[in-house]
């Protein structure tokens, strides 16, 4: 398997309430060992995902959002946020967990993963990928 | 063209698997190749061979064998998804030390990887579910 496909993952939903977010980021780190080209999008409710200070004591579920911290680490560096979606909840990009990653080509500068982009500049990127998995 | 099916939902509560069916079926009559069926979320649960619907009702399940049989498709069940769920096969039962398993024929229990690997190899990679 040498092809190089550019993957984007779509995250629309809600983190707690069903399993698809968390079954999403599953996927996303098994699928960083095939080598490809990865994107995430957080759209919709999906911007919730990556909202700083989850706390799901109350929930009796596992907070999994410390992970998405990890996705650097993973060498996922493309991640989209659909501005229209952070405006119409009240967030903004300060309201987000800093996902950042160490640039190897830049003396391992740390740099921001987080793009927010206009649906319309998503849609272009939509537009690019090979690849869509929809979570 | 060679596809890949990804789904995402359990059967009889969600269309999506046997919406599923239906275009795997249509797709094998138009000569396209069916690379990998994967199962994920509560997609998994169309792999226990427990499943009795009603007799008058039609058993998605068995559609399924029946069809990985008629075809040699490959339908494969995510493990992680799997375990949560209660799907089991032999190699998991052993691993996990339970009392029984439940996999249906024609399908097998493997990892993420495998639907990645679907998405690299075909043409497309069909989604079924919300």
């Amino acid at each position: 398997m040498s092809d190089i496909k550019k993957f984007m993952y779509v995250n629309r939903r809600a983190p707690y309430g069903t399993v698809y977010a968390w079954e999403s980021l599953e996927v996303v780190l098994i699928g960083a060992a095939f080598d490809q080209l990865v994107s995430l999008a957080f759209v919709d409710d999906g911007v919730y995902q990556i909202v700083k200070g989850q706390d799901t004591t109350q929930l009796g579920i596992k907070n999994f959002s410390p992970t998405y911290s990890a996705l650097g680490d993973y060498g996922i560096t493309n991640i989209y946020v659909e501005k229209e979606s952070l405006e119409k909840r009240g967030l903004t990009l300060d309201d987000l967990i800093p996902l950042t990653y160490e640039d190897e080509n830049d003396n391992y500068a740390e740099k921001d993963s987080i793009k927010v982009v206009t649906a319309s500049e998503l849609a272009k990127v939509l537009e690019e990928q090979e690849v869509l998995l929809n979570f | 063209m060679k596809l890949g099916i990804q789904i995402n939902e359990g059967p009889y509560t969600h269309e999506a698997s046997v919406s599923a069916l239906n275009y795997v079926k249509a797709a094998v009559a138009a000569g396209h190749e069916i690379f990998r069926v994967f199962f994920y979320h509560d997609g998994v649960n169309n792999g226990t061979r427990y499943t009795t619907p009603p007799q008058d009702d039609v058993n998605i399940v068995n559609s399924w064998s029946q069809l990985a049989k008629d075809h040699k498709i490959d339908l494969v069940v995510c493990v992680a998804a799997a375990q949560r769920r209660g799907i089991v096969d032999e190699g998991e039962q052993k691993r996990n030390r339970k009392d029984g398993n439940n996999i249906a024929d024609g399908f097998r229990i493997s990892g993420l990887g495998q639907l990645i690997e679907a998405a690299i190899q075909c043409d497309r990679l069909i989604t079924f579910g919300d």
